[in-house]
């Protein structure tokens, strides 16, 4: 229990890091960002709105920083992440919520996929020295080592564009308005195939290999010896005894791994144009939309904090060590 | 005395080829019912590499390269030739006929399971008629006999301290009932107190359950007090073989010597200390001929050359259950009249 | 330090020479001004242009040349950086412990639970017009963290070792024995988490000059990409424009890799993949048995 407590003051301690930086980050811009986007939008910003970009970046002379600091909690608190350049006038908030559910699915399902079955497969390879499996070892290597977004560009080139099996781009067909009928949902999912499988096959390496050489390691440890001494089927042994301690590093390493498989998705989405946060990050790098990247970013950073913290549940459940109760 | 276990010639391997280790060479034992035979060495002696070798539990890159063990079992007409059996018979065999206590360190348990499902899973896999109910009480039963309290079945092995952990080793061993026990090196991380409740309570256990013991160790003075008959093993091959009064009072390699003479006498006159010099070799340069003779007093021409081969004393009448590999042993070679006489 | 030189890392420092003698050369053995436009328009690969031509008719042969060169200098200053910040904070927080480890362990591991895209997408668009040194530090301000938390975990071991406890107790001074007794031991783990941050720091300059966020007028493969990718190259079927740099990435990526799984083997010997010559296949929980009358495994 006191593991999780001190997770969990953890994760508040870096989510106040976080949106401080955020806070920061906008007032460490030299010159006068508010008089570009004045003259970017030519006359088409209200009062208001102007009024609200000086608070945003911190230029707004009435107020001490700390004051400023004190409004922007306020405001987050109540939900409020600005207004959106691109989209204007549509508050961040709400352009993020339209986005995020296609984030969450893609990438929600495709890193439980390539967890369960890298760990899996991991599990065998190195249960298994000396098998063939070994030698496709250079190979994940080298798809571990792909760029996410490349994979995706020759994902498109070959499947969407010259044997146009799969859509290139989209969430889904254009045209079709989303709601929970069976044409939209099949048509999402259609489109997104090619996203999913480029996601799945960079991050699978990984795995993979982390899972491989921790049985390695496990495999020769004493209670290893110990079960098959005790003449227990190999699959208890395997699973029972190896796999079950081989995992936990995988485990808490999932949550490292999490901020690197939420970039790549990120650029995935850029390349396919798949209508999630990733691709909304994109046109709001290029438009230089600040309430957007920074709405993002704390987006993101929350979201993987929570993960971490149900990565660190499921730790306290498998191994009884962190459990200090008598 | 009927054997029930026979070691005949085994010659164990780590790594193949160039490089390979010969970690036990030609080593020949007999293990009788209900007799308890200690093996001592120092380490990289090679004999927890025996022990493990027997039912063929070596981690890669061991590898037995020759021999036999046979096993005499009580209801079985026939001796079972375990190198021989294949996977599935070997695994029904393990720890039904054989069974090992290892040391219980930290390591030996596993960590994420609790003691109730290490002892449950042994019944799960060999006795699979017996219900669940069935199998928590056995198992109870098991840590009652070595003085745990069956309410520690629910405990996980890092909330046991050492001397728990090994007698849960013991319960282990002791599941299925098995006709041999191996111990490896049960004491080493033990206290002295300590060391002498589990010895005692296993020797007790013993005479209640009826098995026999092998007992490795490199304390040769526990194996003086607790076991019938010593083997002392050097380098990967047996040197010596006694009973262990024989051993004791009169034993005929010069390395057994050694290693009596360096630890002391409770009762009894007083004696010096004497050691042995230079080191234990590293197996990967055995030095030629007896392994033992660079650091040997007695060493003389032929024991650079050959390798001497274990052979029943000579000189001695009757008792044929001492055996030495030691040139001094060959009258018409050392020009002793025999180490048996002296 | 003979068996580091394995096959794998032998093989991973030859291909990663070989870009590094690109990224010195690059731009002198080039063909053509990689800027250059000419009227060759979107051509396939031909004698004239090895990889083919952009949109504009610039040679993308020499594009990836000179492009070797802001890719590696990114990578290997910001992994030198971030190994130098790893080193310094991970050693100092296993070594010291109470407070300042505390302290320095929950900095570390703020850095490392915020997803370090977003983190250098975000910080780099605020700043104007980014150099490659600017956005080397920013990388490398984001990508220390993973070091310093296996230097510190590694440091914490060593420091209960008795050597280290021995030299205290003679009375060596706190620095001198973090620098002559503990660092030593961590060579090839620092190697390694050098070799880990430049893989990570590649693909991250590459990853935002493909998105446009860092100054693309500095040529490196991301540029390429991210013209490729305005150009509609996919939709025009220009494989040629995408193909030549990916590859690139994904081979230096391999690469460091492989240099990285050497260091690994080096360190814990049972993760060779089956040494030399074995002929008898080996298998956990059941020791080969070689015997006159037929082997059995």
């Amino acid at each position: 229990m006191r593991f999780l407590l001190r997770r969990a003051l953890f994760y508040l301690v870096t989510a106040w890091a976080a949106i401080t930086i955020n806070f920061m980050l906008p007032r460490m811009l030299p010159g006068d960002p508010v008089q570009a986007m004045i003259a970017r939008f030519q006359g088409r910003l209200s009062t208001d709105a102007i009024a609200s970009l000086y608070v945003l970046f911190g230029l707004d002379t009435e107020s001490s920083m700390f004051s400023q600091y004190v409004t922007y909690w306020g405001n987050l608190f109540q939900g409020d992440l600005g207004l959106s350049f691109t989209y204007f006038p549509t508050p961040v908030s709400e352009v993020i919520a339209q986005s995020i559910p296609w984030t969450l699915a893609l990438m929600g399902v495709t890193t439980i996929i390539s967890f369960v079955l890298g760990t899996m497969i991991g599990v065998y390879a190195g249960w298994k020295r000396g098998s063939w499996i070994d030698s496709l070892l250079p190979i994940t290597t080298f798809f571990s080592a792909i760029p996410y977004f490349w994979l995706g560009l020759i994902a498109i080139s070959v499947f969407a564009v010259s044997w146009g099996a799969f859509p290139a781009a989209g969430g889904y067909e254009p045209g079709l308005i989303p709601s929970f009928s069976w044409e939209f949902i099949s048509s999402a999912l259609y489109y997104s195939v090619l996203p999913a499988l480029t996601v799945l096959i960079s991050s699978i390496a990984g795995w993979i290999l982390g899972m491989r050489n921790m049985m390695v390691t496990v495999s020769s440890e004493d209670y290893v010896t110990v079960a098959h001494a005790k003449g227990l089927p190999e699959k208890r042994v395997m699973l029972g005894y190896a796999a079950r301690n081989a995992v936990l590093p995988s485990i808490s390493g999932f949550a490292l791994s999490l901020g690197f498989i939420v970039g790549g998705t990120l650029l995935v989405e850029m390349v396919f144009s798949y209508p999630g946060i990733g691709y909304v990050l994109f046109t709001g790098v290029n438009a230089k939309d600040y309430p957007l990247m920074q709405g993002i970013f704390l987006i993101i950073t929350m979201a993987v904090l929570v993960a971490n913290l149900i990565a660190d549940v499921v730790y306290l459940v498998l191994d009884p060590r962190t459990r200090k109760a008598a | 005395m009927t054997p029930v276990l026979e070691i005949r010639d085994l010659s164990v391997d780590y790594g193949q080829g160039e490089g390979a280790v010969h970690a036990v060479s030609s080593v020949n034992l007999v293990l009788n019912r209900g007799e308890v035979l200690g093996l001592a060495g120092e380490s990289g002696s090679g004999k927890s590499t025996l022990a493990y070798a027997m039912t063929r539990l070596l981690p890669p890159p061991g590898l037995i390269t020759g021999g036999e063990v046979l096993h005499h079992g009580r209801d079985k007409p026939e001796p079972v030739d375990v190198l021989g059996l294949t996977p599935k018979q070997l695994r029904s065999f393990r720890w039904n006929d054989i069974a090992i206590v290892f040391q219980g360190a930290m390591n030996s348990l596993n960590p994420v399971s609790t003691v109730a499902a290490q002892l449950e899973d042994i019944y799960r896999a060999h006795r699979p008629e017996m219900s669940r109910a069935q199998r928590t009480k056995r198992s109870a039963e098991l840590l009652r006999l070595v003085g745990i309290s069956a309410d520690r079945l629910g405990s996980y092995p890092h909330q046991l301290s050492g001397g728990m952990r090994q007698r849960v080793m013991i319960a282990m061993a002791l599941a299925l009932d098995p006709e041999i026990i191996i111990m490896d090196e049960p004491t080493t991380a033990l206290d002295v107190v300590m060391q002498r409740q589990i010895l005692e309570q296993m020797m007790r256990l013993r005479e209640e359950l009826g098995f026999s013991v092998l007992f490795i160790t490199h304390d040769i003075s526990l194996l003086v007090e607790f076991s019938d008959r010593i083997a002392i093993m050097y380098a990967g091959r047996i040197v010596e073989q006694a009973a262990s009064e024989d051993m004791y009072r009169a034993s005929s390699h010069p390395y057994s010597k050694g290693l009596l003479g360096s630890f002391p006498a409770l009762h009894g006159p007083r004696r010096p200390l004497t050691g042995i010099p230079g080191s234990p070799p590293d197996m990967r340069t055995v030095p030629s001929g007896c392994p033992f003779h660079p650091r040997c007093p007695s060493a003389f021409d032929v024991c650079e050359r050959e390798i001497p081969v274990l052979e029943k004393l000579s000189g001695a009448n009757g008792d044929s259950s001492r055996s030495v590999a030691c040139w001094l042993n060959t009258p018409s070679l050392s020009g002793h009249p025999g180490v048996g006489a002296t | 330090m003979k068996s580091a030189l394995n096959g794998k890392t032998i093989a991973g420092l030859s291909i990663m020479g070989f870009f590094v003698l690109i990224a010195i050369v690059g731009s002198w053995i080039a063909p053509y001004d990689p800027s250059a436009m000419s009227g060759d328009i979107m051509s396939p690969p031909s004698g004239a242009h090895w990889f083919g031509t952009t949109q504009t008719g610039q040679d993308i042969f020499s594009q990836v040349l000179v492009g070797a060169r802001g890719v590696l200098i990114v990578g290997l200053v910001a992994g030198a950086i971030a190994t130098l910040l790893s080193v310094l904070i991970g050693v100092t927080a296993g070594f010291l412990g109470g407070v300042a480890d505390e302290f320095l362990s929950a900095l570390s591991n703020i850095f490392l639970v915020v997803p370090a895209l977003p983190l250098i997408i975000i910080v780099t668009s605020f700043l104007p017009d980014a150099g490659d040194f600017l956005i080397a530090f920013v990388i490398s301000a984001t990508g220390w963290a993973w070091g310093a938390r296996i230097l510190r975990a590694q440091t914490l071991s060593l420091r209960q070792r008795d050597y280290v406890e021995a030299a205290r107790a003679t009375g060596e001074r706190t620095w001198r024995l973090i620098v002559f007794e503990v660092m030593p031991n961590l060579t090839a783990i620092i190697a390694s988490s050098f070799v880990g941050t430049v893989i990570f720091a590649v693909l991250s300059v590459i990853t935002l000059s493909f998105i446009g966020v860092a100054s693309v007028s500095n040529w490196n493969w991301g540029t390429i990409l991210f013209w490729a990718q305005n150009a509609q190259a996919l939709a025009q079927g220009a494989w040629w424009w995408f193909i030549p740099a990916g590859l690139c990435i994904a081979l230096l990526g391999t690469a460091l890799a492989l240099i990285n799984f050497g260091i690994d083997e080096y360190v814990n010997p049972r993760l060779r993949t089956s040494a030399g010559g074995s002929k008898v296949k080996m298998r956990v929980g059941f020791t080969p048995v070689l015997r006159q009358e037929g082997g059995r495994s």
